[in-house]
């Protein structure tokens, strides 16, 4: 089963190798990783999707929070969270397709960013699902290149992480 | 005059109560070593610094200070990473200080380079680099915090080598403030009364030991609270002091070596109560089979050994002595409750008593060919209660465990997870260190002695008695038992082909060498090695195909035992 985790860290040299080291060391699956400084530049937060068993997600949230630099370790599983994803999508726009192309942007609400005769570079934001979607609309246009942040997710409701 | 790195880093260790260091000098830690010179603490020079490292390790199983190593960038550095693995793995207190290349040039592929913080990630409890001097001073301090507090582990400081000269304020900090590290738990109290009410109700306990309740120091708890359910003890190897051998309730061994009874007690338990062990692998057998109609109560101060190889039913998180006091003090208040349990669970040692009987430990003595089980009955025979005791890897260690009587905590260091030959020797040495009037003995294989046989260097010049038993059968045994069992006898490279006269070995060390080769040349020879200064070799010419028994194979169930004739 897939699980999405945010873990808080100390913003400490090395940090961001603890952490991808420990999943390849003990064979955890990581299918993708985001990471930056919170508003409090001296802590980061990494956003993991992961995927595994209740066993295995038992061991990887005790292992992350055995790390002598994590602060805090949620797993968003059973919880109600705003998941968000960047693509940037470098997509064939030839005579025939380029009015195609716009519309298929602008159904997803994405944006054109960059614009060259034969190509359109869009931008498009929302859960992985719907940029999946988008993807498989332009696939046929020809997709030049794709470059996807991996998911950040946030807690719904009026609490900060530091109270959940 | 602002004190440099070095002078801050000998400072702190000071403040941290550190009297002894192992270590071995070299470019990148020079500073460090000329500000040694004036300093009292006893620096001891070992032949290698992987030796270093199981000899700080030595000092810290025996005496529960925290080791302390210094040595040098690159070669140094990565000479002490078998050292720090076999101390991660059984949770062992270190700081290591390695020398690195000054900052500006690291990553350049200097000389002597290695990234020591890439390299030690997954064998540090945690590691810092240190890249200005003027966070010296908190890093040590919470090195050794870290190394000490939870579940102990050692913990490496890079140091470059302009770090050590750049000059600061010193000022140690009085508290440890890490966001992301709080080791202390109170033992829970709605967990422990599930536990009370989980022992009260059995018929068939087992308490289950390991290592964590050497480091915890809480051999005294531990007993009080067997002897009041009366409920039979099995220890793994690393917990094999932490429960006196002769002690009525005292069941052994269990596991791939262990005795008949433990295994069959644990097989047929209908509780198992975890206490600072981790279900490792070479315990449980096939897990499937293990401890089938148990229940089970794990007790430990890591929740990532809690559910990581076993189910488990009631999960308690803690300081092994604060919890063992907490049930100890929850069943006193039982009344008359304790006393129908134990009443209830007689039957249950009964049963246990006649698998004893029936399946004993025990080998077929011989009055010629020296039996590598009788020279270890006889050590503690000829020992003191008190003697510390290390073995290398392999049979000789298995035997050990088998036939040596232990009594107090602290007297057995042995690698037991890394498993790592070459260990004993400079592990003898550092607790001779820690302890330099009591027995030391290092129980060892022909094979791994050989893997750190300069150390007989260092005894001889720091004039540590250390008695070093060599069971000589010319094979790495361990591995040729398993050829002889698993793979046709077909016995690949495990035939020490060139025989070495140990005896001559210890002299040109000038130390002392003795040999046996019969069996009534033992008891003499041990007498003789004890009243003799300074570091004896004893060898013994065993017989040279003996198999330790009981074995369950790999991947077999626990009560799947091959047993001794
Ligand atoms: C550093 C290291 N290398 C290899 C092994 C694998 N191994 C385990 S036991 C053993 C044989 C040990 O032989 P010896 O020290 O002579 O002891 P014996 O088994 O004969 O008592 C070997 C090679 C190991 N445990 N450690």
């Amino acid at each position: 089963m897939k699980h999405t985790i945010s873990v808080l860290v100390e913003n400490e040299f090395g940090v961001l190798a603890r952490v991808s080291g420990l999943f390849s060391g003990r064979g955890f699956n990581i299918e993708s990783l985001s990471v930056a400084p919170t508003l409090d530049p001296s802590i980061s937060r990494m956003t993991i999707v992961t995927r595994g068993d209740d066993q295995v997600l038992e061991q990887v949230t005790k292992q992350l929070n055995k790390l002598i630099d994590t602060i805090k370790v949620i797993d968003f599983t059973g919880y109600d969270f705003v998941e968000r994803e960047l693509a940037l999508v470098k997509v064939n726009a030839e005579d025939e397709t380029r009015a195609e192309v716009l519309r298929i942007v602008d159904i997803f609400r994405g944006k054109v960013v960059d614009v060259t005769p034969k190509s359109y570079t869009i931008e498009i934001t929302g859960a992985p699902a719907k940029v999946n979607a988008i993807l498989d609309l332009l696939q046929p246009m020809g997709i030049k290149e794709l470059v996807r942040s991996g998911p950040v997710v946030i807690g719904r409701g009026p609490k900060g992480w530091k109270s959940s | 005059m602002k004190p440099t790195g070095s002078q801050i880093l000998l400072e702190c260790l000071k403040q941290e109560g550190v009297d002894t260091i192992f270590g071995y000098p070299g470019g990148a830690v020079i500073n460090i070593y000329n500000d040694l010179f004036d300093s009292d603490i006893h620096h001891v020079l070992t032949r290698h610094e992987q030796a270093a490292v199981h000899a700080a390790d030595g000092y810290s199983r025996a005496s529960g200070k925290a080791g302390v190593v210094i040595a040098t960038s690159g070669p140094g550095a990565t000479n002490t990473v078998t050292g720090l693995a076999t101390a991660y793995m059984d949770s062992i207190p270190l700081v290591v200080i390695t020398g690195q290349v000054p900052t500006p040039l690291i990553g350049n592929d200097a000389f002597q380079e290695a990234d020591m913080i890439g390299i030690s990630r997954p064998i540090t409890k945690h590691n810092y680099l240190v890249r200005d001097v003027r966070d010296l001073a908190r890093t040590v301090k919470q090195a050794f915090y870290i190394a000490r507090t939870g579940r102990p582990g050692p913990v490496l400081i890079d140091l470059p080598k302009d770090v050590q000269i750049d000059t600061t304020n010193f000022i140690y900090p009085e508290k440890v403030e890490l966001a992301g590290y709080k080791p202390t738990y109170g033992a829970n109290h709605r967990q422990i009364d599930k536990a009370v009410k989980m022992i009260l109700s059995a018929q068939k306990p087992v308490v289950y030991v390991g290592g964590g309740a050497v480091l915890a120091d809480a051999a005294a708890e531990l007993k009080d609270f067997a002897e009041m359910v009366q409920a039979p003890v099995t220890t793994t190897l690393m917990a094999k002091s932490a429960f006196p051998t002769p002690h009525p309730l005292c069941l052994g061994l269990l596991g791939m070596h262990g005795t008949y009874y433990a295994n069959m007690a644990v097989t047929n338990s209908d509780l198992l109560i975890a206490v600072g062990a981790r279900f490792d692998d070479r315990v449980t057998g096939r897990i499937a089979t293990f401890a089938p109609h148990a229940k089970i109560i794990h007790i430990d101060i890591d929740p990532t050994s809690i559910k990581k190889n076993v189910r488990v039913d009631l999960p308690i998180v803690g300081n092994l002595r604060d919890v063992l006091q907490g049930l100890i003090a929850r069943l006193a208040s039982s009344g008359g409750e304790l006393s129908k349990t134990v009443e209830n669970t007689a039957p249950w040692r009964d049963e246990i008593s006649a698998w004893k009987a029936s399946h004993p430990m025990s080998y077929t003595p011989s009055k010629t060919v020296i039996k590598p089980q009788f020279v270890i009955e006889k050590i503690r025979e000829l020992t003191a209660e008190d003697a510390i005791i290390s073995t290398e890897v392999g049979q000789h260690q298995m035997w050990t465990a088998q036939f040596f009587d232990f009594y107090q905590p602290r007297t057995f260091l042995t690698s037991g997870g890394l498993g790592t030959m070459g260990f004993g020797l400079p592990a003898a040495l550092g607790a001779q260190v820690a302890y330099p009037d009591r027995q030391v003995i290092d129980i060892s294989g022909d094979g791994s002695f050989q893997m750190n046989s300069q150390e007989l260097a260092t005894l001889v010049q720091y004039r540590l008695p250390v008695k070093i038993a060599i069971l000589n059968n010319n094979f790495l045994g361990m591995v040729r038992q398993w050829q002889e069992m698993f793979f046709d006898r077909r016995y690949s490279q495990t035939c020490m082909e060139l025989p070495i006269d140990f005896v001559k070995l210890a002299e040109a060390y000038g130390a002392v060498g003795m040999r046996a080769e019969k069996t009534d040349e033992v008891e003499p020879l041990i007498r003789k090695a004890l009243e003799t200064p300074g570091p004896v070799i004893m060898e013994f010419k065993v017989s040279r195909e003996e198999n330790v028994l009981p074995m369950v194979p790999p991947a077999a169930g626990l009560n799947e035992m091959v047993l001794a004739s």
